[in-house]
């Protein structure tokens, strides 16, 4: 292992932060859609590509870079409704497996679909401010890691003004807690699920798009993105918002420093061992409270 | 064994006895390498969609990764043939014990867990075991792979050609689902339905839900496990690429089509899926002006939603009839 | 009663549809009963073509499928003749492998019992190469591969029938040591995509530096699907070594040179010929590229040729041609496809009339193990013991300047 200064620890955080304010991004969409659906949405990382590809594209077409930007959230965000309405309402009372797979079959048309649009060929979309990286301490950030994690805390501060401080964020709460007294109060669970898949749809598209300037854009970049922003979510529980952006900022920084300090080609592979170990340690946690819950069970029939 | 009983299992043994004597013959009139190396292809797929539609219909669990246990049953019977001269049917046997244990491993620990744990276990094993399969490039490979794994030989006899060959996976496939209907049909299949239909009701009349859902998954592993090692000795020649995530979803797609509520739809979830895309390949240019394979993964994923929203119990059972899990109540 | 009957139906329709395969089966299985693989191989000469057109591999597939599309084209056109000037019927059918195996194995079957081919080009990958090469070798049919894996041809004899056209990495990486080398660097990091293709690159350096007493004092790998290489960058930086030497191709091979610029290291950047495709300098931006040395084959250099180089005509040719038929820019995975059809042809235009099919793929492969070519990819020697033919002087190192390759000899350095 080479000599390591502080720089370089250094470099090696703050890099898995920028990184993993992505991973945290994609996980938020797929904790509000479980929270709320029940649903496993294997789709999201498919948003994020779609909000770099309509960026990229819209850009192309002359537009500014931040009305690209908006413009394609929106776009994203009226696929996602629509995908609701077209594969998830129809089936709502199905059973878990035959909703996994129906966000497989999305994932896979959408990403078909984009092939034949887009073609095979990467983009680039420029930094949104370009320009020298910033020194800090030794290590080195680029301006966009910093959009992005600045883009990253203003969407968290929104998103928790929306669900906390707001009516629509307070119904969809009490759907992702109890959907039929929801529905006792007039919470709509049709609507809320359209609002999550929304939600989550722009979520995805702004992660994507922010990252795009770094990473390129190809029809594919949604699977392993979607992918680790399930670690995340796994890792923060699966129904806690704050959860899965803690575990999607401990994701980027066990990545980046797995890389530096063990092996480059085992990185992705400890990502996941993480998930193995975070079901592990859960299993332990939970299995009393599922045996109290069947105390209760059987008191009830008794 | 009283004549009721009798009757209700003879569908299946008659429905065996015409499945074997259907795949005994197709050779004689399918003459073409090409369709009999794709019948293997399905063979092998149907084997594998076998025991995840077990795992899915029966213990109402999904396995994101079981691209896995194909691959260790795959690379355990590639690397102790070719590294350490093993016999191939040795390599085989171990294989299946390593995945079988592997299996029970995780089992144990995520049946704790209430909800879809397993798939999201699996899918963190999945991508695991493949980028191991990459990293350990002293036993397999790396990326590249490992080439000249023997073929399969029993006594002087070898399975050197695709008629050869496709006896021999469909022998076994035919032989593990005989085996798996005689599963479903036991005690432990009636307990499995019972989980399925509610897991806290079963426990409830002391049937333990976490243990028969952990021996389907050891069993759907062990299947994997042999359909790998059958892979590997076809080819000849293993790498990490067939064994991905898209591997593990395309084989969810496979039982899914097939249907969950009956093993019997595995081999047509695996004919089904492997036929198609061969089907749209060749037809699809007749529709589509200059179509290509783009399309063919389109059309594939609108198929597969469109079955899930209307006949979310697979073809064989959504074309035919509409009612949820077959033969439990009629036996009382 | 119910299930009973359901059990029923169930198998009734496993009958329906397996009499339903037999239906798709039954006429694709009729010709070849028709006519015997060995009696006469009919007047039209076919050359099977594989290329992965969609699946992960598809950026190299396309501009491959769009060469053969090509060639297609000029064959209807103008056709080509016999070595007695009687006109040859030549087909060439093409396959999708979707870039995998499974897919790959039935289609080559399909290609040399029921399409007759006497030769295949084929498999973008080269896993996929490498996992068709059993059948090929039983089935006696010379096969053209457009992969780079050196393992492909070699051991030489136990593959009888197989070529291939891209330079190997052995012919590449020799220019990224020397260049360092040059430089008076002695010490060297080597990072390289996690597949076949970056680990017969770091064999290739590892084989290289040796030879010219070069350290590598740091492996690492990246996935090509990685987004962010910065840790293993930042252990670049730490170590001491004074040149980076990278085997990957685009988008990886761009992100990692553009990481490797946001984190100022300023040692050389020497790339492979992984990233001999346009869009690299696009993905990495003009001011990242900056600088970069690879070796390549030399169609990225074709202005700065001299004129007396045999491969200038050639390459000049392909590019005009396939920039008109695709209106993309030519690459040099074109190229690859473009090599493997003429030098097939090229085996074609000799035969004489009249072969078995048998006879024709022996003859094509005797010819092209005994050819000289010119290509796109460099000057082919085929030889028994030499399936590739190509030697480092068929490579050229290449600078970016201004965004534009620009030819780079060692007078240069």
């Amino acid at each position: 292992m080479p000599d390591y200064g502080f720089g370089d620890y250094l470099q090696f955080v703050l890099s898995g932060l920028s990184t993993g304010s992505i991973y945290a991004l994609v996980a938020l969409g797929i904790v509000i859609i479980y929270s709320v659906t029940g649903i496993i949405n294997l789709a999201q990382g498919e948003y994020t590509m779609l909000g770099a590809m309509f960026a990229v594209t819209f850009y192309k077409w002359g537009l500014p870079l931040p009305l690209a930007f908006a413009a394609s959230v929106i776009v994203v965000i009226l696929i996602g409704m629509l995908i609701e309405r077209l594969t998830v309402k129809p089936v709502r009372s199905a059973s878990p497996v035959t909703l996994i797979i129906i966000t497989v079959g999305v994932s896979i048309i959408i990403r078909g679909v984009a092939l034949l649009i887009w073609g095979a060929t990467p983009y680039s979309l420029p930094e949104f401010t370009p320009g020298a990286p910033l020194t800090l301490f030794g290590a080195i950030l680029s301006r966009q890691r910093l959009w992005i994690m600045g883009v990253t805390a203003l969407v968290l501060a929104l998103l928790y003004y929306l669900l906390e401080r707001t009516l629509l964020g307070k119904a969809l709460r009490a759907c992702a807690i109890n959907q039929t007294a929801a529905s006792f109060m007039g919470v709509s669970p049709g609507q809320m699920s359209l609002l999550s898949f929304a939600l989550s749809a722009a979520l995805g598209a702004v992660a994507g798009i922010v990252i795009a300037p770094l990473t390129l854009v190809s029809y594919n970049m949604g699977l392993m993105l979607g992918l680790k922003g399930f670690v995340a979510a796994v890792i923060g529980g699966l129904v806690s918002a704050p959860g899965a952006v803690i575990g999607g900022l401990l994701l980027g920084v066990i990545e980046s420093l797995s890389a530096g300090l063990i092996s480059s080609g085992m990185k992705d592979a400890i990502a996941f061992l993480a998930l193995f170990v975070v079901l592990l340690w859960r299993a332990e946690e939970v299995t009393p409270r599922l045996r109290s819950l069947l105390r209760r069970q059987s008191e009830v029939e008794g | 064994m009283n004549i009721g009983r009798f009757w209700h299992r003879a569908p299946n043994v008659f429905g065996l006895i015409l499945f074997a004597i259907f795949l005994a013959i197709t050779p004689l009139w399918v003459q073409s390498n090409y369709l009999l190396s794709t019948a293997i292809f399905i063979g092998i797929a149907a084997i594998l969609t076998l025991g995840l539609a077990l795992l899915m219909g029966y213990a109402g669990q999904i396995s994101l990764g079981h691209a896995a246990f194909y691959a260790m049953g795959a690379y355990t019977s590639a690397i102790l043939t070719v590294k350490f001269a093993y016999s191939p049917w040795l390599a085989m046997a171990l294989g299946v014990l390593i995945t079988g244990t592997l299996a029970y491993l995780i089992g144990k620990v995520i049946f704790r867990l209430s909800g879809h744990y397993l798939a999201l276990a699996t899918l963190a094993l999945g991508v695991i075991v493949f980028l191991a399969l990459g990293e350990f490039r002293g036993l397999t490979g790396g990326p590249s792979g490992l080439p000249g794994v023997p073929q399969l030989t029993i006594g002087g006899f070898s399975f050197d050609n695709d008629v050869k060959y496709y006896y021999l996976v469909w022998a076994v496939f035919w032989l593990l689902l005989a085996f798996s209907l005689n599963v479903v049909n036991s005690r432990i299949g009636r307990a499995l339905r019972a989980i399925h239909a509610s897991e806290i009701a079963a426990e409830s009349v002391g049937v333990d839900a976490s243990r028969f859902k952990l021996r389907v998954l050891v069993l759907s592993a062990v299947y994997a496990s042999l359909a790998g090692s059958l892979y590997v000795h076809y080819m000849r020649f293993v790498s990490p690429q067939p064994f991905d995530f898209n591997a593990s979803v395309r084989l969810v797609v496979m039982a899914a089509v097939g249907g969950l509520a009956s093993v019997w739809g595995a081999p047509f979830g695996a004919a089904a899926v492997i036929l198609l895309t061969v089907l749209l390949r060749d037809t699809l240019p007749f529709f589509i002006k200059n179509a290509s394979g783009e399309h063919t993964v389109i059309v594939y994923g609108v198929i597969l939603v469109l079955i899930m929203i209307f006949m979310p119990e697979g073809l064989t059972s959504g074309l035919l009839k509409r009612r949820r899990w077959p033969s439990f109540r009629s036996k009382k | 009663m119910n299930s009973w009957n359901g059990r029923w139906t169930g198998i009734l329709l496993l009958c329906l549809s397996a009499l339903l395969f037999a239906g798709c089966a039954a006429p694709a299985a009729a010709p070849e009963a028709a006519a015997p693989a060995d009696e006469s191989a009919g007047e039209t000469v076919k050359i099977g073509f594989m290329a992965a057109v969609t699946g992960g591999a598809a950026f190299l597939g396309e501009p491959e499928q769009e060469a053969a599309l090509m060639v297609q084209a000029q064959l209807a056109e103008e056709g080509i003749t016999g070595p007695d000037g009687e006109p040859i019927d030549v087909e060439i059918i093409m396959y999708d492998t979707e870039g995998s195996g499974d897919a790959a194995i039935p289609l080559a079957k399909k290609l040399i019992e029921d399409d007759q081919v006497a030769v295949i080009v084929g498999a973008t990958r080269s896993p996929v190469s490498l996992a068709l090469i059993p059948v090929i070798q039983e089935a006696k049919v010379p096969f053209i591969s457009m992969a780079s894996s050196s393992a492909i041809v070699e051991p030489v004899e136990e593959r009888y029938w197989v070529f291939k056209t891209p330079q190997s990495n052995i012919h590449t990486a020799p220019w990224q040591v020397r260049y360092v080398k040059e430089q008076g660097i002695d010490k060297v990091a080597s990072l390289y995509v996690n597949n076949a293709y970056g680990e017969d690159g770091r064999d290739a350096i590892r084989q290289a530096a040796e030879e010219a007493g070069v350290e590598i004092v740091l492996e690492e790998t990246f996935e090509s699907s990685d987004t962010d290489m910065t840790s293993q960058l930042t252990k670049v930086k730490a170590s001491d070594a004074g040149a980076l030497l990278v085997t990957g191709l685009p988008p990886a091979a761009s992100i990692l040179t553009k990481q490797f610029r946001e984190l100022g290291l300023d040692m050389p950047l020497v790339h492979n010929h992984g990233i001999g495709m346009k869009p690299f300098i696009d993905l990495a931006g003009v001011e990242n590229a900056e600088g970069v040395v690879f070796p390549i084959g030399k169609m990225i250099a074709v202005d700065s040729l001299a004129d007396d180089d045999p491969q200038k005509a050639v390459l000049q040719g392909f590019i005009k041609d396939y920039e008109a038929f695709t209106g993309n820019p030519a690459s040099t995975f074109a190229g690859h496809a473009w090599d493997g059809l003429q030098i097939a042809l090229a085996a074609i235009k000799t035969m004489p009339a009249g072969l078995s099919l048998e006879e024709q793929r022996a003859y094509i492969r005797d010819a092209v193990e005994n050819m000289e070519f010119v290509g796109t990819g460099g000057v082919f020697h085929f030889s028994p013991e030499d399936h590739v033919g190509l030697s480092p002087d068929d490579v050229v190192t290449v600078r970016i300047v201004d965004g534009e390759w620009q030819y780079f000899p060692p007078e240069d350095w």
